[in-house]
C-alpha cells in the first residue's frame, strides 16, 4: 500500500509477532506496520473483524497493539527502538481471557 | 528528554497541543517571562499541519511545499523561547482547577498551572460510509502524517474520495512525491456553490484564492477526477473494490487503498472534560468552546487557542495562540513587555478571509454525514446507523443515553470518531437540531492511561496519612 520515498533514517529492528522487520528511526510502530506491508494490526473485541491503523494521529486508536509485553498501546504514537517486540492483537480472544 | 519527576510541581502556563497555537503561544509567554511547560503527545512537534517538522524524512521542499517547511520558524521560535518542550507528554485530564495530567514514558504527574492554554487543535470528521473500517480504507490526514513524517507514499491501486482544502493539498502532495492516484471522487454536493457565491468576493481578495486555484490546476491535470453522490469501500478481510454513485449511475473501481476525508472539526475531547462550555456551529457542522476576543473560555484561567477553538486554518492558529499567550502574561505578570495585542488581531483578520466561502463551499452532504442501513457509525464498539436510528425513534433523546443503549462512544477512541455522527443522526430522526441534542458528556482520562501509571504518582506525607490507619 506504501512505499518509502527516500531511505532516509538508520535501520531499526523490531519484530512482530516475532518476524523480524526492518523499520527506520523516526518510524512509529503503526508506520513501520504499513511500511512492512502489514495488512491489519488487530481484529475487533466485538466481532473478530481485522483493523488496521486509520488515521495515524492518535485518534482512533485502530492502532492499538502490544509493544515490549503492554497491551493496546497506540502505534502511531510510539516511535520504534531497537529490539523492540510488537504483537497484534487478537481482540476476542483477549477479551474472553 | 524530559522524564516525569523532572517537572517542577506547578507553573505559570501549561500549554497543550504542540501545533502551530501551542508553539507560538508557549514561545510568547516564555519569552514574557512566564514560566511555560508546552506538551504534546507525538514523538515531535508541529501538531498536524507541520507534522514531523524538525524530523522530516521528506528532504525535497517542493513535495510538502513552503507552507509547510514555514512550520519550522515557529518550531524554532518555541525552542529558543525558553519554554519547556515536552514531547511524548500525553495529557489526559484537565480539571476546572487547572490541574494538569500527564504521562510521560509510563510516569504520570499532576501539575498545578495558574493558566492553562489548550490547543489540541483538530481532527478529521468523522465519513461514515460502508466499509470504512475495511483495512486499506484510511483517512487521508493519516497517509499525509505517513508522507510528512516517514516519507511513506501510497504505492499501489490508490482512490481518494472526499473534498475540502486538506484533500486536494494531500493529492498534490502525492503526484510531487512521485505517487499515482488512481481517482479522487469528489463528494462534495454542487449546490453548495448558491450558498458559497455571497462570500466568493472575500475569497478572491485572500490567499486561498490563488493558492486553491494552483493546486486544483496541478491535480485536475494528473487525476480523473469524478463527482460522487454515493460511495461504498468493498472487500472481505481488506478493500477489493471503491464503488461509487455518479451522475451515469453506479460505477466500481479495484483499489488498494481508499483515502477518506470530508473536512476537519474542533478536537474538543479535553476541553469539555475540563468543563468547558460548548455550541453548535451550524456552518462548519461541529461543536466548538464558547471563547471571548482573548481565547478565554467559561472555565477561569482556560483558554482555546488554534483550531480546536473553531476552525481558522494553521497560520491564523498562530495568532490565536499568541493573543491567548498575551492575555496570560498580562494576568498574570503585568509589567512584562508583549507584542501589541491590536497588531496580532489585525493579523487575524486578514487570515480570516475566504474561511466563509471555503465553509460553505466543502460543506459535506448530509449522505456523508448520516448514514443509513448497516454503515458502522461507532468504530470501537461496532454499531451501526440502523441501531442509532431504531434506538432515537424508541425515545432515545441524546447520546449519553445512547451509550447506555448501544455503547457507542465508551471504546477507547472516546467517541473521536462517532460523536458527531450520534448527534447528528439523533437530531435528524427526533426532528431536532444539534444544539438541542448535545454531544457526548466526556469525563478524564481523555487518553487511556494504565493503573501503574496511576499508581506512579507522587504521594505526599499528607495524602498518605490521610488514609493510614
Amino acid at each position: 500500500m506504501f512505499k518509502r520515498l527516500a531511505e532516509a533514517g538508520t535501520p531499526v529492528a523490531i519484530t512482530v509477532d516475532g518476524k523480524p522487520i526492518s523499520a527506520r528511526s523516526g518510524d512509529t510502530v503503526a508506520a513501520a506496520l504499513i511500511a512492512a506491508g502489514i495488512d491489519h494490526c488487530r481484529t475487533t473485541p466485538v466481532s473478530g473483524a481485522p483493523r488496521a491503523p486509520y488515521c495515524l494521529m492518535g485518534v482512533c486508536f485502530e492502532c492499538l497493539v502490544t509493544v515490549d509485553g503492554i497491551g493496546s498501546r497506540q502505534g502511531c504514537l510510539v516511535p520504534v527502538r531497537e529490539g523492540m517486540a510488537v504483537e497484534t492483537q487478537t481482540g476476542r480472544r483477549e477479551a474472553g481471557r | 528528554m524530559t522524564s516525569a519527576p523532572d517537572l517542577a510541581s506547578s507553573y505559570d502556563l501549561v500549554v497543550i497541543g504542540a501545533g502551530p497555537a501551542g508553539l507560538a503561544a508557549a514561545a510568547l509567554a516564555a519569552r514574557a517571562g512566564l514560566s511555560t511547560v508546552l506538551f504534546d503527545e507525538n514523538p515531535g512537534v508541529g501538531g498536524q499541519i507541520y507534522r514531523a517538522i524538525t524530523s522530516s524524512s521528506v528532504k525535497d521542499r517542493a513535495v510538502l511545499g513552503e507552507d509547510y517547511w514555514a512550520g519550522a520558524e515557529l518550531a524554532a521560535e518555541a525552542k529558543a523561547s525558553g519554554a519547556l518542550i515536552v514531547t511524548g507528554a500525553t495529557v489526559w485530564s484537565l480539571d476546572p482547577t487547572r490541574v494538569v495530567g500527564v504521562s510521560i514514558a509510563g510516569q504520570a504527574r499532576l501539575i498545578e498551572a495558574r493558566r492553562v492554554i489548550i490547543a489540541t487543535g483538530s481532527l478529521e470528521r468523522p465519513f461514515p460510509i460502508p466499509g470504512w473500517t475495511l483495512p486499506g480504507v484510511m483517512s487521508a490526514g493519516g497517509a499525509q502524517t505517513a508522507l510528512k513524517a516517514q516519507g511513506l507514499v501510497p504505492s499501489g491501486r490508490t482512490v481518494l474520495a472526499g473534498g475540502g482544502p486538506l484533500l486536494w493539498l494531500l493529492a498534490a502532495q502525492i503526484l510531487r512525491a512521485g505517487g499515482k492516484l488512481d481517482a479522487i471522487l469528489d463528494t462534495m454536493p454542487r449546490g453548495n456553490w448558491l450558498r458559497a457565491l455571497a462570500h466568493l468576493p472575500d475569497f478572491v481578495l485572500s490567499p486561498y484564492f490563488s493558492k486553491g486555484l494552483k493546486l486544483l490546476r496541478e491535480v485536475r491535470a494528473k487525476v480523473r477526477v469524478i463527482r460522487v453522490d454515493r460511495l461504498e469501500a468493498l472487500g472481505d478481510d481488506k478493500l477489493r473494490e471503491v464503488v461509487f454513485g455518479t451522475a451515469d449511475g453506479e460505477r466500481r473501481m479495484p483499489a488498494d487503498l481508499l483515502l477518506l476525508h470530508q473536512g476537519v472539526v474542533p478536537n474538543v475531547n479535553l476541553a469539555i472534560a475540563a468543563g468547558v462550555t460548548h455550541v453548535w456551529n451550524e456552518r462548519q457542522l461541529c461543536f466548538e468552546p464558547v471563547l471571548d476576543d482573548d481565547f478565554n473560555s467559561s472555565v477561569p484561567g482556560i483558554a482555546v487557542a488554534g483550531d480546536g477553538g473553531g476552525i481558522a486554518g494553521g497560520t491564523a492558529a498562530a495568532e490565536r495562540g499568541r493573543i491567548a499567550a498575551i492575555a496570560a502574561v498580562r494576568a498574570l505578570r503585568p509589567e512584562a513587555s508583549v507584542p501589541d495585542v491590536q497588531i496580532v488581531r489585525q493579523k487575524l483578520q486578514r487570515e480570516a478571509m475566504g474561511r466563509a466561502f471555503l465553509d460553505w463551499l466543502n460543506r459535506p452532504a448530509d449522505t456523508f454525514r448520516q448514514p443509513t442501513g448497516n454503515t458502522i457509525v461507532c468504530r470501537c464498539e461496532e454499531v451501526t446507523a440502523k441501531q442509532v436510528r431504531d434506538t432515537a425513534d424508541l425515545g432515545c433523546e441524546g447520546p449519553n443515553q445512547m451509550k447506555a443503549f448501544l455503547r457507542c462512544g465508551m471504546g477507547p477512541c472516546q467517541g473521536r470518531l462517532c460523536g458527531l455522527t450520534v448527534t447528528e443522526l439523533i437530531a435528524a430522526q427526533r426532528g431536532t437540531t444539534p444544539a438541542e441534542v448535545g454531544y457526548y458528556r466526556l469525563r478524564p482520562p481523555v487518553k487511556p492511561i494504565t493503573l501503574s501509571e496511576l499508581a506512579s504518582l507522587p504521594i505526599a506525607e499528607a495524602e498518605r496519612k490521610a488514609v493510614e490507619r
